[in-house]
């Protein structure tokens, strides 16, 4: 039941849906809610009085016909500005209900106080109560698990089929309703109250009952408003300049031309842009708590990002097997092997691999016995004694050191030291081998970059941010490391307090500062981060300190996130480029219009020679309506967003949307008044 | 021909290389860095302790505010005190000009206060010496210092990092005065009396003409008036027709000297920003930009008035000297399409022709000018008035390319942006509304006689007014019937707001600015010293000023041109 990630950008469903919507938003107590296009639906109503009027053949007001097609299109006007906030909702909506649809009612295995089981429906579980799955059950609402461990089948949500392990009191503890537990038993409690999980908040995010604007957007808001009084007065003023002037201009030339420069194509698209950013954080499987978090992604200068699965693949790999000391090299491979066949670290099983790599035939003839020496503390070694006596040790230089009792006065162990250092300056760990208190070689660990790594870095840089990774290696290896990853800045033996006062030191600089956790202890950092972003499997207490919540678990979505808050700034400032500059066209049609009889000379600015005055108030008019669903597509799509440095991006955006916006109406404009004029 | 054309180059040549040492000085003045003047600071002290000013407290934006409007309500009350009872002062009144009437004082003593000497009087009849001096000439210093002062507290917020003082308004105030408008005045003054302008307390002159008629010659003060007039873009004349009045401009040479005193301290302080924040690149943008608006309209206007009258070319009439009705023999054609641009791009106001018969395609390009009234601008008000359009600029700009917008390290945001189109707002709304209450006025009543010319140029007459009066220019377009009770006080009022509005309203985004924390510049941020931001703001500069007045200028002066 994978979700398919990409809904098409129309779909006959959504687009009925949204049409419905377009005329139940014209109550006029939303519309106030959109100062620019309230003000052309109160022109809509003066209009359609207009029209009556007009019928009376004295009234000086043009022709009927003429008055009821300007009420129409400033209607369709505002239904188009409308019909694109209704298809970002719907567009939103279906995507949080096809996540939704894997949380309908499901049966609860509810544990009583006094111990037993009652079924009850999930819809019933209120915060705090415990429950019970089993291998075959699916969790019935969002809860962390107190006892026992589970593998869990989460695709329902995240898409990906491999099974993931969530375990009481680690930092995987959480599970998430409507994903399914593949073995074991688990006591879980249950952490939200129906209807008020992070996807149910995203939803009513989404659908606007609660979306509240953000910052950038309100102070758009307040400049489109000063755009929209400005224009107000240049229309109304122009009524006793006509008069003065002996020209009588009609009422729906009037608002026609208000109506026009107005910015009605940022202000019909402003709050699609805004809910289509969410829905880009939706559709990458990020639930974004408020739309000021998705904004504020993409003012990020600093992002830290923890080492281990996002800078480097899991764990350490072994990736060099070094024999010394006379040892040949397949003896060597064939005791490591042998030291590793039942060692359960990430390490060990790397060795496995890389033995089975470097000479198959052994694998297949070594047999598994032989009694396997954990590791512990104490002696800080693993390994394997042979049935033939054979001891065999692994472990860091000293613990060898100790167990064989060198001194690092021979010849040969001066020449494993080199080596050790050799590996060790190259931002890898050295694993020393010895066979019956003998020493064998080196085993080289590596952290592995993680392929493509380093370019998504390079496109932070450009974007003007600052990457540090975060390791609780010592300050060499990760040194290494960062200038392989090529971050900027690195944490070396990191505590989690330190994460917190690398935020509070970069905050205290004026910098916006992102991060990704999972544990409980990273729940304070996260909190106090601009941006913090945690994983669904972690604790309930990271995602309740963060302001988004990845549900994939991939420590890469942060890099995303910003793209998308950037992408969302972006799209809202050039279509407000493009809706302002699109006045100059619209009135080089409407003035002259506006004059020509009357003032014979101001002809000459008719420079698109648009054929009667009707025609070219009509044609502007239909122009600024059709713009607003031309340009939906990218509203919902966004404005691509290019790492090519801000003066660039600058140069490239004004020259697309600039110069574009000034060019695009005089050609529109015309080739519509060609079309309107056969009417007219 | 053309060395009209070379005294043009000449005049903006010369006032650019003068600038970028004055605008170094006052950099230095407004930060308190030891100058050459600094022997004025035991006088200044003086003042200071008379006053009982701490120099060395700063204030934050509201109490500079109070500061500045205390002071200036003072100034205005003083004013309009002495021009209601000249008759009465027994000095420097040889003429016995008689006390001015209440709503011409009104609107004599708003009008200078506001800097924008915006004159329904005439001077030779209106005033005595003892107005002209302690009314006038003291006006145009005060209302000067005013204007740079408060310009030196937008630049104190711009470099505050989570501070709230602005410094001191009274300090900055005076030092505006004794070290930058003073010093120069003096060289000005000179410059202006070896050119043969009268300064002299002595009253009327008889004179006989060589026809043998004898005739009254005013004079006066003239030249230190004069001096301060232009410096301190306030253009208020001591003679009714201002410079082109030979004893208010004598010669080429003292047309010279006033263009540059016209545009020189409005373009230093341009320059001034870039040493003061060390921002010096930035500060060429903005001149470039201000400059690139400027020499349009310079080339333009001059274009047209060399090229003559087309509405003369029809008669036949050959005009070599290109369209002098109105104009000077001495200045020529160009020298005074340059002044027209000059004093309508720095809200100065003084004239060396009459606007009103320049051709309309140059006037206009004066009302434009004077509609943006952010190339250059007044002084210190200009620059405030062009830093509402940065903000707006960089908020767009910002939004381009994806981040929250943020000046020079600070945030843009709702209330800033707020601030600036209310200020913004402000300047059409005062000339659109003002100018359709009177042609609503002179449509239904046009015997009310207000209007020398009818039609187009009638309509560009009143328009001319009150744009003149919103952006504290001053000029005339004259051809107005201006002295009467509505004209007074509809003006007085439009200058005193369009002047303390666009003042409050900036010292409250400083303010704000500098209560910020400043965000560290990365390679994401807006770099607004690129040319790409030059072109955005040149943009906004335009468009908005272009759309908010295109209506109006179609029916005043385009719909002229296009019917001559």
């Amino acid at each position: 039941m994978k979700r398919p990630k990409n809904l098409k950008l129309f779909q006959s469903q959504i687009i009925k849906e949204s049409i419905i919507a377009s005329f139940v938003k014209l109550d006029p107590r939303l519309m106030l809610k959109n100062p620019v296009m309230f003000t052309v639906e109160i022109g809509t109503v003066i209009m359609l009085v207009v029209s009556f009027i007009s019928l009376s053949p004295d009234s000086g007001q043009g022709s009927f016909i003429y008055n009821v097609a300007i009420t129409l299109l400033l209607l369709f006007t505002v239904l188009f500005a409308n019909f694109a906030e209704a298809i970002a909702e719907a567009r939103g909506k279906a995507q949080a209900a096809s996540l939704r649809k894997t949380r309908h009612e499901t049966e609860a295995k509810l544990l009583l106080s006094d111990g037993s089981i009652k079924t009850v429906s999930s819809s019933q579980l209120k915060k705090d109560d415990i429950f019970i799955v089993e291998a075959g059950d699916t969790i019935p609402i969002d809860g962390e698990i107190i006892e026992g461990i589970a593998s869990i089948d989460e695709s329902a949500i995240t898409g990906e089929s491999a099974p993931v392990i969530r375990e009481a009191g680690t930092d995987h503890s959480g599970v998430i309703g409507g994903t399914k537990v593949l073995s074991d038993k688990i006591k879980v409690q249950v952490t939200t109250r129906p209807g008020e999980t992070f996807l149910d908040k995203m939803i009513e995010l989404v659908e606007g009952a609660s979306r509240q604007k953000t910052p950038n957007e309100i102070a758009l808001t307040i400049l489109l408003a000063g755009f929209t009084i400005i224009f107000l007065l240049v229309t109304v003023t122009l009524k006793p300049f006509s008069d003065y002037a002996n020209t009588a201009v009609t009422i729906a030339a009037l608002i026609s031309l208000f109506v026009c420069l107005i910015p009605t194509t940022i202000g019909g698209l402003l709050s699609a842009i805004g809910i289509a950013g969410m829905d880009r954080a939706l559709r990458a499987n990020v639930i974004a708590k408020s739309g000021k978090a998705v904004e504020n992604a993409g003012d990020n200068d600093t992002v830290l990002l923890d080492k281990t699965g996002t800078i480097t693949i899991g764990n350490r790999k072994a990736t060099h097997l070094y024999p010394f000391n006379g040892f040949g090299k397949q003896e060597f491979v064939k005791y490591c092997l042998l030291s590793s066949l039942a060692d359960p670290t990430p390490e060990g099983k790397s060795i496995v691999e890389l033995a089975a790599h470097l000479e198959p035939q052994i694998v297949q003839k070594t047999a598994k016995d032989g009694k396997f020496i954990k590791f512990t503390a104490e002696t800080r070694m693993s390994g394997i004694d042979l049935p033939d006596g054979t001891q065999v040790r692994k472990g860091a230089w000293d613990a060898i050191k100790k167990w064989t009792g060198a001194n690092g006065a021979n010849q040969a162990e001066k020449e494993i030291e080199g080596k050790i250092a050799e590996i060790a300056s190259n931002g890898g760990t050295p694993l020393v081998v010895s066979i019956n208190k003998k020493i064998a070689g080196v085993v080289q660990l590596e952290d592995i970059i993680k392929p493509g790594i380093q370019e998504r870095f390079a496109r932070l840089r450009k974007m003007g941010v600052k990457t540090v990774m975060v390791t609780g290696d010592n300050p060499l290896t990760a040194k290494y490391i960062a200038n392989q990853a090529g971050v900027d800045d690195f944490i070396a033996e990191a505590k989690p307090e330190d994460k917190m006062n690398y935020i509070l030191k970069e905050q205290k600089e004026g910098k916006l500062v992102a991060m990704m956790g999972d544990g409980t202890n990273d729940a304070p950092a996260l909190a106090q981060a601009d941006v913090g972003v945690a994983m669904n499997s972690g604790t309930q207490a990271a995602k309740e300190a963060s302001n988004m919540v990845d549900l994939d678990n991939d420590p890469t979505k942060l890099l995303e996130v910003i793209e998308i808050g950037k992408q969302l700034l972006i799209t809202r400032g050039n279509v407000t480029t493009f809706s302002i500059i699109n006045d100059v066209a619209k009135y080089f049609a409407i003035v002259p219009a506006l004059f020509a009889t009357s003032i014979p000379g101001l002809n000459a600015l008719n420079i698109m020679s648009l054929a009667s005055p009707e025609s070219a108030i009509l044609s502007a008019v239909i122009f600024n309506a059709l713009i607003i669903p031309a340009l939906i597509p990218l509203a919902l799509k966004g404005v691509k967003y290019k790492p090519i440095g801000a003066t660039a991006l600058l140069t490239r955006n004004l020259l697309i949307y600039g110069l574009g916006g000034l060019i695009i109406p005089f050609i529109g404009i015309k080739l519509i008044d060609l079309v309107v004029s056969l009417f007219v | 021909m053309n060395t009209e054309l070379f005294g043009v180059v000449a005049i903006l040549f010369l006032t650019f290389i003068l600038a970028w040492p004055l605008g170094k000085y006052i950099s230095k003045v407004f930060k308190g860095e030891k100058v050459w003047s600094d022997f004025l600071s035991p006088l200044e002290n003086w003042v200071l302790r008379i006053c009982s000013i701490d120099p060395n407290e700063s204030m934050d934006w509201k109490r500079n505010m109070k500061a500045m409007l205390r002071l200036n309500l003072i100034f205005f009350l003083w004013s309009i005190l002495i021009l209601m009872i000249q008759k009465y002062i027994p000095i420097w009144n040889p003429a016995n000009i008689g006390n001015m009437e209440a709503t011409l004082a009104y609107n004599t003593a708003t009008s200078f206060t506001s800097n924008t000497n915006l004159q329904h009087y005439s001077g030779e009849t209106g005033l005595s010496y003892f107005s002209q001096l302690l009314v006038i000439c003291f006006l145009q210093f005060v209302s000067a210092g005013t204007g740079i002062a408060t310009l030196a507290l937008l630049f104190k917020g711009l470099v505050q990092k989570q501070a709230a003082d602005l410094g001191n308004f009274y300090h900055l105030f005076l030092k505006s005065c004794t070290r930058i408008l003073l010093p120069l005045s003096i060289v000005v003054a000179i410059i202006f009396l070896l050119n043969g302008m009268p300064t002299t307390f002595a009253g009327l002159q008889e004179v006989q003409t060589l026809e043998g008629d004898t005739v009254q010659v005013a004079t006066g003060p003239v030249a230190p008036v004069i001096a301060i007039k232009q410096l301190g873009t306030n253009g208020g004349g001591f003679f009714g027709p201002n410079c082109a009045h030979p004893f208010e401009n004598a010669n080429y040479l003292t047309n010279i000297s006033a263009n540059i005193s016209i545009l020189l301290i409005p373009v230093a302080l341009v320059f001034a920003f870039g040493f003061y924040l060390n921002r010096k690149k930035l500060a060429w943008i903005f001149f470039g930009v201000m400059t690139i608006v400027f020499l349009t309209f310079v080339s333009s206007a001059a274009t047209f008035e060399s090229s003559g009258n087309p509405e003369i070319a029809k008669l036949g009439i050959s005009q070599p000297p290109g369209s002098m009705e109105g104009k000077e023999v001495r200045f020529g054609a160009a020298a005074s399409a340059l002044w027209g641009v000059s004093t309508t791009s720095t809200s100065n106001g003084s004239v060396n022709s009459m606007h009103d018969s320049q051709t309309p395609f140059s006037g206009g390009i004066f009302l434009l000018d004077m509609m943006i009234n952010a190339v250059y601008g007044g002084v210190g008000v200009g620059f405030i008035n062009f830093f509402m359009f940065v903000v707006i600029a960089v908020f767009i700009g910002g939004l381009m390319i994806g981040r929250t917008p943020e000046f020079l390290g600070k945030k843009i945001e709702a209330r800033e942006v707020k601030i600036a189109s209310l200020v913004i707002l402000l300047h059409p709304f005062l000339i659109l509304v003002g100018t359709a209450i009177a042609a609503f006025t002179a449509a239904i009543e046009p015997a009310i006689g207000w209007l020398n010319n009818p039609s187009y140029h009638g309509f560009s007459e009143m328009l001319y007014e009150f744009t003149s009066a919103s952006a504290n220019n001053g000029s005339g377009f004259e051809g107005l019937a201006d002295n009467t009770p509505f004209w007074n006080i509809a003006c007085g009022t439009v200058m005193l707001l369009g002047r303390y509005l666009p003042i409050i309203g900036p010292i409250a985004l400083a303010g704000s600015l500098a209560a910020k924390k400043s965000v560290p510049f990365s390679s994401g941020s807006l770099k607004v010293d690129s040319l790409a931001f030059g072109v955005v703001l040149l943009g906004v500069l335009v468009v908005i000023a272009a759309l908010s007045f295109f209506p109006a200028l179609t029916l005043g002066p385009i719909a002229e041109f296009f019917s001559m």
